[in-house]
């Protein structure tokens, strides 16, 4: 199985791997090291101190904070709220439901028609990040992406213990 | 090398190994699955431990004869579909109708013909019509083993000194059904009885030769009948090849070897599934709902009941369990309907099966052990499994694939969770504007045609990378445009150019492959009826980690057309249409009447030699916060001609100058500035979620939505008991609640 220095996922994380190796990454077995990797590499780049559980997205994570509490927290340091609860409740909104609003971001035509769906903007509270976009019609519940089973994870397949306080 | 298939089979007793009939081996194989979770009831694999080369150069082997075959068949054909798309695929199944190995190719239809085969056991074919050595079985029935009846199954019996040792088939899509409407995948039935032709595992053949009465049937029912007869031979080429190469097999290897063989090697699949589920994912359970539109509100031409708005509702959601089970279910999925996208399972799981092999399982060593080792939860009466099997199905695709598109990004996240970037997929766009129709042709006949240009989609973006351009479909992992050329022979349809379109690519910080238009005008015909097909009102899918979805579709079609004279009088033509809002077809065409409206999917509509007639292809998802976007990729793509510049300032934050060669140049720290700025916009427009949420239950609760919506809720609500609850606990609504 191969395995990969701390550069080497540095650069792949950052989109800047030529692309040749790139496709070697694609095409070979996995790097069964890989998770520790990556999460060593979020948690120097965060700006908080709280452990890292779980990578759940572009800039989320699931950590264990301070007071043994499972939350998902932003890059920036935003703490939305417990992982089992979709943190686009604690999040801010800005819903394009209307021709005008969905223009300024495609041509006339080549969105959908508001009436029939609208795209919901989530943005971190505190960096202002566009952390998802929802393509839903009017009336459609908040979609909760991922509700990992993270002590099967660690338990079952890390074969490890969940970091505890 | 002399074969022993033409041995007697022994007629008194069953075809079975051991003189059992094949319903009892299959039977038996499911007893042992139910009761013991792997396949066979095989909780080892002793043959491949032990030889565990032999065992590879067996399955190498008999691989290479079905890619053998594939790509030998391919050259039989005449259709374009499949010899420029390569819409073909071969397999090889156990007695009991389980994939043991498959061609390259459309993969979505192994577990189609497993289903076929399977239909024909338990319904006693081997008393009636019989399974005999060099019999050939013909099935193209959506609601027995198919997708939808253009793609229409060839299948054969291997048999080995009497008995059954197995099933080679083959699939290829056809150009013309035989339906109501031209084409391969006419809509605008609502029934079965429209659909065209329709073979339900019917006996098509016996000593390696097709019934003429058969081909007579086919060339009288079709209206491309030159390509339906050549793909028949297509497919039994193909199916001969394979039972050739299984033979050749068996008879070096042994025949217990075989047997053998073909049992572990499913369990093997099974088993290599779940490890790569441990592997690559993380438990849990993922949400990604996807909708389609159907506008046919105030159609005239089809019934009062079937003429109207619908929304398809496709609520995702994948469970990941703790031993690696994977389970995807379509739990709260709204009614089936009296059109052509109802999807029996059987295109369901076809559905799953290419999606899979794209994605968790890319490799060659696969069959229907990923199957045992996956669950569908389809809702009996919903679009996904109707209790109706007399509704159409001609275009199931339609609602296939918005419905799997949220698979890819809940995998996508699952990827993320564990490292595994490279392979985070933001998914993809529907695989339309469908371009099909027919009429009397450029040779003077009556015809058909079903362009396969739109097999090249642009791909999602990726977490480290864009997407790629016009380069794939969700159905066939080997998708390619075709040449103009070919299409130019099939279709009465000039193309004035084919381009890049812009603003196609879902954006984010890496942005979705770009999608194309086709600009074509009607050429030596004096009428055709061609459909639109796509999404028009609704995005096809969503994005991923703050990304956009890729473009909706829209039709703009010119009929009455002044280009007979423009051509005359060598005067500037459009070869492509560019940004809507400022159309080069508008600009340099005049015409009677035009089309120009979110409505993409339409009836077979009318047109006359000179009309033009746009199909627009789509982009794929973006990923990420478009504000992170490197600024030399969108100077990139504004050059490049994939982003329209009042986007690159409004989405992308960009501050740049057009320089006196025309090219664009972003300035970078002017850039970072803007981009500061338009966060401070998003603080001032965005308000609390729970804000909006009362806002917006006020709205439902009300039910003060668009008709199509609000009855999609009902029907979600009506079929599934469990997302009701779930739909009223969101939005805290009476436990009576009803729209």
């Amino acid at each position: 199985m191969p395995s990969y220095d701390r550069e080497t996922i540095e650069q792949l994380i950052d989109g800047k791997l030529p692309f040749r190796q790139l496709h070697k990454i694609l095409s070979s077995f996995k790097d069964p090291d890989r998770f520790d990797q990556y999460v060593s590499v979020l948690q120097n780049r965060v700006s908080y101190r709280d452990r890292i559980l779980l990578p759940y997205g572009l800039h989320l994570n699931i950590v264990l904070n301070e007071s043994g509490a499972r939350v998902v927290k932003c890059d920036c340091g935003h703490e939305f709220c417990e992982y089992t609860t979709n943190w686009k409740l604690n999040a801010l909104v800005y819903v394009r439901d209307t021709e005008e609003k969905l223009q300024e971001v495609y041509p006339r035509f080549m969105a959908s028609d508001p009436k029939w769906m609208v795209l919901r903007e989530f943005y971190c509270p505190t960096c202002l990040t566009q952390l998802e976009v929802e393509a839903v019609p009017p009336g459609y519940p908040f979609v909760f992406d991922f509700q990992p089973d993270i002590d099967a994870f660690y338990e079952k397949w890390l074969k490890r213990p969940v970091p505890a306080v | 090398m002399a074969l022993d298939w033409e041995r007697s089979q022994k007629a008194e007793e069953g075809i079975g190994w051991e003189s059992t009939s094949v319903l009892e081996m299959l039977q038996e194989s499911e007893r042992l699955f139910s009761e013991t979770g792997h396949y066979c009831g095989l909780r080892e694999l002793p043959f491949k431990t032990s030889e565990p080369i032999r065992y590879e150069r067996i399955f190498s082997r008999l691989r290479g004869g079905l890619v053998n075959a594939r790509e030998t068949a391919l050259n039989i054909s005449a259709s374009p579909i499949v010899k420029e798309i390569g819409e073909l695929c071969f397999a090889l199944y156990t007695p009991e109708g389980d994939s043991v190995a498959l061609s390259t190719g459309i993969i979505v239809h192994v577990h189609t013909m497993s289903d076929a085969i399977k239909f024909m056991i338990r319904n006693r074919w081997e008393d009636n019509p019989k399974i005999r050595p060099g019999d050939v079985f013909g099935n193209n029935d959506a609601f027995i083993g198919d997708v939808h009846n253009a793609d229409v199954h060839t299948i054969v019996p291997i048999f080995y000194e009497g008995e059954l040792i197995g099933w080679a088939g083959g699939v290829t899509h056809e150009i013309d059904v035989g339906a109501v409407t031209p084409g391969s995948m006419a809509y605008g039935q609502t029934g079965r009885y429209e659909d065209g032709m329709i073979t339900t595992c019917e006996k098509i053949g016996d000593n390696d030769t097709l019934h003429a009465s058969y081909e007579l049937r086919a060339k009288k029912a079709v209206r491309a009948p030159m390509y339906w007869l050549l793909d028949e031979r297509t497919r039994l080429t193909g199916c001969l090849m394979i039972r050739d190469a299984v033979l050749r097999v068996v008879q070096e290897e042994g025949i217990e070897t075989y047997k053998t063989f073909i049992r572990e090697v499913i369990e093997d699949g099974r088993q290599s599934f779940r490890t790569r589920v441990q592997e690559m994912l993380v438990p849990g359970v993922y949400e990604a709902p996807s909708f389609m539109d159907v506008p046919f509100k105030g159609e005239a031409r089809i019934p009062p009941h079937a003429a109207k708005d619908t929304l398809m509702h496709a609520p995702l959601s994948l469970t990941v369990g703790g031993e690696g089970e994977f389970t995807l279910s379509l739990e709260g999925a709204n009614k089936w309907g009296y059109h052509s996208f109802n999807c029996p399972p059987s295109a369901m799981q076809g559905a799953l099966w290419v999606q899979l092999t794209q994605t968790l399982i890319p490799n060659d060593k696969v069959n229907d052990g990923a199957y045992f080792a996956t669950q569908c939860v389809l809702p009996r009466g919903s679009w996904a499994n109707p209790d109706n099997e007399l509704l159409s199905t001609t275009l199931s695709w339609l609602f296939l694939i918005p419905s799997f598109t949220g698979m890819i990004r809940s995998l996508g996240r699952a990827y993320q969770a564990r490292g595994y970037v490279e392979e985070i997929s933001a998914g993809y766009p529907g695989t339309w504007n469908l371009t099909m129709g027919g009429g009397v042709n450029h040779f003077g006949v009556d015809s058909a045609f079903t362009s396969f240009e739109h097999s090249c989609q642009g791909t999602g973006a990726g977490f480290v990378k864009d997407g790629e351009g016009y380069c794939a479909a969700m159905w066939n992992p080997e998708g390619d445009m075709g040449d103009i050329e070919a299409w130019e022979v099939l279709e009465p349809l000039l193309y004035l150019g084919r381009s890049v379109k812009p603003q196609t690519p879902g954006m984010g910080k890496f942005r979705g492959g770009a999608g194309f238009e086709s600009v074509r005008m009607l050429w030596k015909t004096q009428s055709q009826v061609i459909f639109n097909v796509g999404e028009g009102y609704v995005f096809h899918g969503a994005g991923v980690f703050g990304g956009y979805p890729g473009n909706a579709g829209y039709r703009h079609n010119m009929h009455n057309t002044n280009m007979e004279e423009i051509i005359t009088t060598k005067s500037p033509y459009p070869s492509y249409e560019g940004d809507p809002e400022d159309s080069k077809m508008s600009a340099l065409v005049q015409a009677e009447y035009e089309e120009f409206d979110h409505r993409s999917l339409t009836l077979a509509e009318p047109y006359q030699e000179n009309d033009l007639y746009l199909a627009v292809q789509r982009g794929g998802p973006g990923l990420g916060d478009p504000l992170e976007r490197d600024p030399r990729a969108v100077e990139d793509d504004l050059n490049e001609g994939f982003l329209l510049p009042r986007f690159a300032e409004n989405v992308y934050g960009a501050v740049f100058s057009q320089e006196s060669n025309g090219k664009y140049k972003v300035n970078a720290e002017a850039t970072v500035k803007q981009r500061v700025e338009i966060r401070k916009k998003r603080l001032e427009r965005a308000v609390p979620a729970a804000e909006y949420l009362a806002q917006e239950r006020d709205r439902v609760l009300h039910g003060d939505l668009h008709q199509p919506v609000k009855e999609m809720y009902e029907s979600s609500c009506t079929l599934s008991s469990a997302w009701a609850e779930k739909y009223r606990t969101f939005w805290n609504l009476p436990s009576d609640f009803e729209f």
